[in-house]
């Protein structure tokens, strides 16, 4: 009775197609790409213009009803699983590009544009939008401001939270809350869209989202280096950089994912390599020519066995290829793939490794690592099958002493997936109480009720 | 209805592929059926999601989940970018045969899997009849389409535009037909396919026309019946393999070096489904895999095979393809129908978003109009954009639902088989 009044109030903001509770439905939002239970929720709702998202939000707030903003469902970290009986708000009926200003080099969008449709439509006026996480051909910009989502370009470019200028966001009552500017400069009141970075839904919905664009690189050089050891990949990493050169792309791969990828695609790969660097300069042409030039005898004084420069566009692309077939060749080997992303300061990449290579040995675990070396975002990929209970609990002990291992070594949680669900109870012992304590008290002003993603981040576990 | 517990153990078979789905998410950016909808349901993933809460008994509405199974072209593009390998149109055809041995089949497919496709000759000779009759219920259109659309407004027929049958089908024209190796040295078998033999007789002249001027002695045998791709994504597993044991039958009587098909989705069938689904008589398994390996679509055949050379100085026609799902996805045959089109000396021009489908989909196009012209519509703006005068393709089926499109946009372009342009000399 007091449900279907509901979902007629639900109906009269986004129109009754809109409004999904049927059985498949609802069981259809009950997961995203984290390797967790699913939960059903009570009900699905797809707001599309803003005025209806921010009437949803307020609705809920009203009733106490846990709401969970999904964007493409693509977070690993288990951030739009929803609470039992709450209801998830889908942005993907707000997928327009409100914006894109050439001259003050900003776009204003909805928080369900697709991240790789922007950043072709800003590409087609001529401007860059550097953030591309793996995902980006499905992800949307909402899930990747509330995630501060990275991807390769993380090292020169910065990730999504370096280019949020500004947002329109719902609070739970339903107010819009205008923060930032489509100014460079702007420091009126608190920089609360800062604070809605990386927030996964729990303080606020997003609205309109303002983000920076960049004039785009006029040249590039690729390249791919062949290692005999994990230690000499690192050192040179760390040459380069020492060198004042700053790769738009810096990439790794380990023994185990080489031997994957060379299966999967055949491209020649050396299987017997311990590491493989892919790195790419961009910037002005002369400055590319330069530092590709150095880039190139730093790895060869590292002891590169092999030094590939990509010489046409096909050459580069088969550079990259290489990159974008580790996930899916690993992922092909066992039925479960848990993708951690533990991050660790760049020089401690070598003692990572060797950690990884211990833990797996020690739990007789399948772990191939690749990642972003530059930035020391490594994703170490678990393969398993979840049914096997016994391995299944390995894989749990496993992924805690990655954590020991890479909070031990000045490292942190996660470069870019995102706490959710997954990582929540990790929190403290990266931070500490008195943080976690602060950030319920904000939390616990800002959104009295608790509706906004009820569990991630802070968990609802420890509260006693 | 039957025991719920009963289909959860059903479905527990698969448990082993849907495993492989990691929920990544990744199909969302290439289903066509989602593309249009934006519903986690109409995706890969979400299918898959409902089919592992059947079978672990989280979910209780298995019509519902049926309902979703058949919202889906079976396209293939998701299990061909599917970073996890899934084998998802494996799952998804046993899924909708578990359905249908759960809840039936509808009396209507009933009807005309079992009683009509299973029957070539019957299914020939009514149609035969239905070709005379059509006349009285359509009009015509678009004359340079040759599409008609229905003069009253019957339910399944909609707003639709869509190809009569022809008034004198294939087996008609050519009953049969075996002839001797040409000065290639080479024989090939010819599977005509439903589509072409009673709507598009010509494509198959145009494929006789063509393997005669180029030597190849031709292996036609009477009485050809359907590939049971319409049985089996009905999930009607039975009337398949009546279907292959049939078909099996009559090619293994002949002598020859290939088959070759000019229709995409036969294409498939033959080297994809009869290998994998076909759960008849155990001792034709042989027989099929070796067909298998013989079987190519009539461009693979003449492009690296026979070695047809593109033709210097473009014509003057200008003309644009269309990627059938089931030769691109299914495969990886991309080039060839290309290269045809340049040795058939027309001017090529690529359109955007080639190997989208086009929304046919068999039966979808019919339970699923609405949303299959939505998609054929987006086909269509692509095709129109090419600037091109002619849409070429590889498979009859899409060349119905395109034909259709196009003429509901009133492009004024013409839709032809890649076989066509090159036979006809339409290029010239
Ligand atoms: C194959 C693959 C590769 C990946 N590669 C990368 C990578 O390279 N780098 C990386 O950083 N991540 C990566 N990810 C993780 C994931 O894609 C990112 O976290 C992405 O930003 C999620 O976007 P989404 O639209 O799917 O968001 P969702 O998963 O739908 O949501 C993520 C979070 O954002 C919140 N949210 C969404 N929209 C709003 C809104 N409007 N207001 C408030 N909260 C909102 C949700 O509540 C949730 O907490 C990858 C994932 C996969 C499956
Ligand atoms: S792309 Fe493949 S693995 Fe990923 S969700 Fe879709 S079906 Fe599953
Ligand atoms: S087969 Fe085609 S329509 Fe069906 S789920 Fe896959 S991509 Fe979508």
């Amino acid at each position: 009775m007091g449900a279907e009044k509901l979902i007629k109030d639900f109906e009269a903001i986004v129109g009754a197609e809109n409004v999904m509770s049927s059985e498949t439905d609802r069981h259809a939002y009950s997961y995203d790409a984290a390797v967790l239970d699913p939960v059903v929720p009570a009900l699905v709702v797809r707001p599309d213009t803003s005025e209806a998202l921010g009437l949803t939000t307020k609705l809920c707030n009203e009733h106490g009803i846990p709401l969970t903003v999904r964007g493409a469902g693509t977070n690993l970290s288990g951030g739009t699983i929803p609470h039992p009986g709450g209801v998830v708000v889908l942005t993907n009926g707000l997928n327009r590009i409100l914006e894109i200003n050439e001259e003050d080099m900003y776009a204003v969008v909805e928080p369900g544009v697709v991240t790789a449709t922007f950043a072709a439509a800003a590409a087609k006026k001529g401007l860059f939008y550097p953030p591309d996480p793996g995902s980006q051909t499905v992800s949307t910009l909402g899930g990747n401001v509330a995630e501060n989502a990275g991807g390769l370009r993380g090292l020169k470019y910065g990730v999504t939270k370096d280019y949020v200028m500004g947002m329109d966001f719902w609070d739970v009552n339903g107010e819009l809350i205008k923060t930032g500017s489509r100014t460079v400069k702007c420091v009126t009141g608190y920089n609360l869209a800062g604070l809605m970075v990386a927030s996964e839904g729990t303080l606020g919905v997003f609205d309109k989202i303002i983000l920076k664009l960049v004039p785009p690189a006029q040249a590039a050089k690729s390249m791919m280096a062949i290692f005999p050891s994990m230690k000499a990949a690192s050192e040179t990493v760390a040459a380069i950089i020492a060198n004042k050169i700053v790769p738009a792309t810096l990439e790794m791969m380990d023994n185990f994912t080489i031997r994957a990828v060379e299966k999967f695609r055949g491209a020649g790969l050396p299987v017997d390599a311990a590491a493989l660097l892919l790195i790419e300069v961009d910037g002005h042409p002369a400055q590319v020519e330069d530092e590709a030039a150095i880039v190139e005898k730093i790895c060869k004084a590292n002891g590169a066995t092999e030094l590939k420069v990509a010489k046409d566009a096909a050459e580069r692309d088969a550079v990259w290829q290489a990159r974008r077939d580790a996930l899916p060749a690993l992922a092909k080997l066992k039925p479960t793939c848990v993708l951690e992303d533990a991050t660790v300061p760049r020089s401690k990449i070598p003692a990572m490794i060797e950690a990884l290579e211990d833990i797996s040995k020690k739990l007789d675990l399948t772990i191939g690592t690749f990642g972003h070396a530059g930035d020391g975002n490594l994703h170490p990929t678990i393969l398993t099958d979840k049914r096997d209970k016994a391995e299944w609990a390995r894989v749990e002990k496993g992924i805690d002493m990655i954590f020991d291992k890479a909070l031990a070594m000045g490292g942190t949680l996660s470069g870019e997936h995102g706490i959710g669900l997954a990582k929540a109870k990790y929190l403290e012992q990266e931070t500490s109480r008195g943080t976690l304590e602060y950030a319920r008290r904000m939390k616990s002003v800002l959104d009295p009720k608790g509706i906004l993603n009820p569990g991630k981040i802070l968990s609802l576990q420890d509260l006693g | 209805m039957a025991d719920i517990k009963k289909l959860a153990e059903l479905f527990k078979e698969l448990d082993d592929q849907l495993v492989g789905c990691m929920k990544c998410g990744m199909c969302q950016a290439v289903c066509p059926v989602f593309g249009q909808t934006g519903r986690e349901t109409d995706v890969t993933r979400g299918k898959l999601a409902l089919l592992d809460g059947l079978a672990n008994e989280m979910l209780t509405d298995a019509e519902g989940v049926n309902e979703q199974l058949n919202r889906c072209l079976l396209c293939g593009t998701c299990q061909s970018n599917c970073p996890s390998g899934v084998k998802i149109m494996d799952i998804f055809l046993k899924a909708r045969a578990i359905m249908t041995g759960y809840f039936g089949l509808s009396p209507i497919k009933q009807a005309i899997f079992r009683g009509l496709l299973s029957n070539p000759k019957l299914f020939n000779s009514l149609m035969g009849m239905g070709s005379k009759f059509q006349g009285l219920f359509t009009k015509k259109v678009d004359d340079l389409l040759g599409s008609s659309c229905a003069r009253f407004n019957a339910p399944v027929i909609k707003d639709r535009h869509f190809n009569t049958l022809a008034a004198k089908p294939l087996h008609k024209i050519v009953p049969e037909m075996d002839s001797p190796a040409g000065s290639s040295g080479l024989k090939v078998a010819f599977y005509t396919g439903c589509v072409i033999d009673k709507i598009f007789p010509h494509i198959g002249e145009a494929v006789l026309d063509v393997l005669n001027r180029e030597g190849v002695g031709v292996y036609l045998p009477a009485n050809q019946a359907c590939c049971g791709i319409p049985a089996l994504a009905s999930g009607d597993t039975k009337t398949f393999d009546k279907l292959v044991a049939h078909n099996i039958r009559l090619f293994v009587e002949g002598d020859f070096d290939y088959l070759i098909t000019a229709c995409a989705t036969c294409t498939a069938t033959l080297k994809e489904l009869w290998p994998r689904m076909f759960s008849g008589d155990s001792s034709l398994k042989y027989d099929i895999e070796q067909l298998e390996k013989k079987t190519m679509d009539i461009s693979q055949f003449l492009v690296d095979v026979l070695k047809l050379e593109p033709i210097e100085g473009n014509g003057d026609r200008t003309v644009t393809y269309h990627d059938p799902c089931h030769l691109k996805n299914s495969l990886g045959v991309t080039s060839q129908p290309r290269a045809m089109i340049q040795a058939a000396g027309c001017t090529f021009k690529e359109m955007d978003e080639a190997g989208t489908c086009c929304g046919c989909g068999g039966s979808f196009n019919i339970a699923h109009y609405d949303l299959s012209k939505k998609i054929g519509s987006r086909k269509a703006e692509n095709i129109m954009n090419s600037g091109a005068q002619t849409l070429a393709t590889s498979c009859p089926a899409c060349m119905l639902q395109i034909t259709d499109m196009l003429s509901q946009k009133e492009a004024g372009m013409d839709v032809k088989h890649v076989i066509e342009l090159y036979a006809d000399g339409l290029c010239k």
